[in-house]
């Protein structure tokens, strides 16, 4: 199944299948180790459409709820 | 090879602060957050027979840049004849981007992998051999702040090489960084410790928020614990018992009302000194910096100190994100803010790790505004904290207040929106008791360095401006202002001109008038709103141009205006 990171349930793992944005973003995101084919597991997300912290590879990064949506992820099987 | 600048340079918070320390032996400050070095500092160091200038330049991802730290980063590197590209060795993998950058460039490049002794309980094995290999340039392991590794490196800086990597697109980088981390990384399980516990107890919503109050009504505490103590058994005893015998003598020596005793000496308060209102060189002149600022400065700086190199900022900034967006910032901005309370000049220069001009801006005039130093702080608290305890409230409620209306007014009426938060959290580290002190001590050094001059000088000019008279005619001329709109009395005009020197002197300056609590409480106010001290001034100006400034100047002025109309109507 293939959703975006803020749907993501706290404590889930996936792999980063597209990463939907302007070059801007690309290279923003992809600096930080936000890659396809990385696998990422979500930390927590805070409330009112609040930042999503997700941890990489060993590293926890806060992205904001408007970037973190256009971040598709295949959780499960 | 030449090597007669060498630059330092890596992605945020990898520990380039550290190295510098160590191979320069000046001090500088160093901290668990990415952003803490923003402006580039250069040391010596001697390289065999020759003297070499060491550059600590600001973190940065990429060499495209993102933010002002980064551009500086980028400006630096046509200057260097080799870099030290420091990794973070528990971040290989990011971490190599930057390095496949940096060695497609035409400079030679020598990789010192750090934080080497945290890899071990990571888990994480690096074939350090290999690495080399692939890379084609010297790697050391190193450790910056137990010092590991850093003769090594020194001995191999002249083994840099310049592979000029022929790289063409970032696919064919993240491709030739993923067979490297295959060949030469590998990761064993390890178990959760008691730190990362507490990493995830305060990066989620609710126990997130909770942990937050919890650290900051300690931090609060502590900070007023100390100082109080501080003050109370040491610097007052001090000055009654030591100094004030020997200033009481010179003041018989120079004889009360002559021209030499007003300067030093100041007025005899009912025929004793006075450190509070007295207002000579060698009496208040000294007792505002050293006895009633620096003790706070201290509990201050030992707090921030700790909550800095603990790593606690960054998830601080994530959980105030949804509130700063409010105010147009997002939640990084809490950093140059915090920064401020110690004293906004730093808070100034820090405001360079926001991305955006606007961002920038925002945050430069909320913080001239409507955060307070932490020596009108102490002064404040001192001074107005003798009327009551929830005067002070008022004071710092009413600031609070303008900073939250300020910043949504600016949210609304600037162009543009409030870029979104992208940032890495670092693990909690333990700090190291000698690398919190040394950071304590450098910025209560540089406290007294900027302030103790710049107080005498206030102390001075006031003095002077008194016995030519000056303070009599410009008293004149502003007391409509003064007497009608704020209901204080004509006289604290001199406050307000000191304060473009020091706020500490000007919030003390009002200690001699007399005044009662409400016109107390509405001069702190307007000393902390109307104008930043000249410090801070001259750095905003050169932060973000003189246009920006006058627009803040004139937001100054008119918030000044009206919160002193309207604390003069509401207060009794």
């Amino acid at each position: 199944m293939i959703i975006d990171l803020t749907q993501m349930q706290p404590g889930e793992s996936g792999v980063i299948m597209e990463i939907c944005g302007g070059y801007g973003l690309m290279r923003r995101v992809q600096s930080m180790g936000i890659r396809t084919g990385k696998k990422i597991t979500k930390v927590s997300s805070h409330f009112w459409r609040g930042p999503q912290t997700v941890e990489i590879d060993n590293l926890q990064i806060a992205i904001s709820f408007g970037m973190a949506r256009r971040i598709l992820v295949r959780v499960g099987k | 090879m030449r090597l007669n600048n060498i630059l330092l340079m890596g992605n945020p918070n990898v520990g380039k602060s550290a190295i510098f320390s160590r191979l320069t032996g000046v001090k500088v400050i160093i901290s668990n957050y990415p952003g803490t070095t923003v402006e580039f500092t250069q040391g010596k160091m001697k390289l065999g027979e020759e003297t070499a200038m060491i550059i600590d330049v600001p973190g940065t991802y990429t060499l495209e840049p993102t933010s002002k730290a980064e551009e500086v980063a980028v400006e630096m590197l046509k200057q260097g004849d080799v870099v030290i590209n420091i990794v973070d060795a528990t971040n290989l993998e990011r971490n190599l981007y930057l390095t496949l950058q940096l060695l497609e460039k035409d400079v030679p490049v020598i990789v010192a992998l750090n934080m080497w002794d945290d890899t071990k309980h990571c888990g994480i094995n690096i074939d350090v051999k290999r690495l080399e290999e692939y890379l084609g340039v010297p790697v050391v392991p190193t450790c910056g702040l137990t010092g590991e590794g850093i003769k090594e490196l020194i001995t191999r800086l002249p083994e840099a090489k310049t592979p000029k990597l022929q790289i063409s697109s970032d696919t064919q980088r993240w491709e030739m960084i993923g067979k490297i981390i295959e060949a030469v990384q590998r990761l064993t399980h390890r178990h959760h410790t008691l730190l990362e516990r507490l990493e995830d107890i305060s990066i989620k919503p609710l126990t997130g928020l909770l942990t937050a109050l919890a650290v900051l009504y300690s931090s609060f505490w502590a900070i007023r614990f100390i100082g109080e103590n501080l003050i109370g058994y040491v610097i007052e005893p001090l000055f009654e018992r030591i100094w004030l015998p020997l200033v009481m003598k010179l003041s018989v020596v120079l004889g009360e009302g002559s021209f030499l005793h007003n300067i030093l000496i100041g007025n005899l308060i009912e025929g004793k000194i006075d450190f509070g209102q007295s207002f000579g060189l060698l009496t208040t002149g000294l007792f505002v910096p050293i006895g009633m600022v620096l003790p706070y400065i201290f509990s201050f700086y030992l707090v921030l100190g700790l909550l800095e190199d603990f790593g606690y900022l960054p998830r601080l900034a994530v959980l105030v994100d949804n509130f700063m967006h409010h105010l147009g910032l997002h939640g990084y901005a809490i950093i140059p803010l915090m920064l401020g309370l110690g004293c906004n000049v730093p808070g100034a220069l820090a405001t360079r790790i926001l991305e955006e001009r606007r961002e920038k801006f925002i945050a430069a005039t909320l913080m001239a505004i409507a955060v307070p130093c932490m020596a009108q702080i102490a002064m404040i608290v001192g001074l107005v904290g003798q009327r009551g305890g929830r005067y002070v409230i008022i004071v710092f409620s009413t600031l609070f207040i303008i900073l939250v209306i300020k910043g949504l007014i600016l949210n609304k009426v600037l162009k543009g929106v409030s870029p979104e938060i992208l940032i890495e959290i670092p693990p909690y580290r333990i700090p190291q008791i000698t690398a919190v002190i040394k950071k304590l001590w450098m910025r209560l050094f540089s406290f007294l360095r900027e302030a103790i001059p710049f107080v005498l000088l206030g102390v001075f000019f006031v003095n002077m401006l008194h016995t030519l008279k000056i303070i009599d005619f410009l008293a004149i001329i502003f007391a409509p202002v003064l007497t009608s709109l704020w209901g204080l009395p004509k006289e604290a005009i001199s406050a307000l001109i000191v304060g473009f020197l020091r706020k500490d002197v000007a919030v003390g300056m009002l200690g001699p008038l007399n005044l009662t609590t409400k016109q107390l409480v509405i001069g702190s106010t307007i000393l902390a709103v109307y104008f930043p001290c000249i410090a801070t001034f001259v750095v905003l100006i050169r932060e973000l141009g003189i246009k920006d400034m006058l627009k803040i100047t004139f937001i100054m002025i008119t918030v000044a205006l009206l919160i002193g109309v309207i604390l003069n109507f509401i207060l009794h």
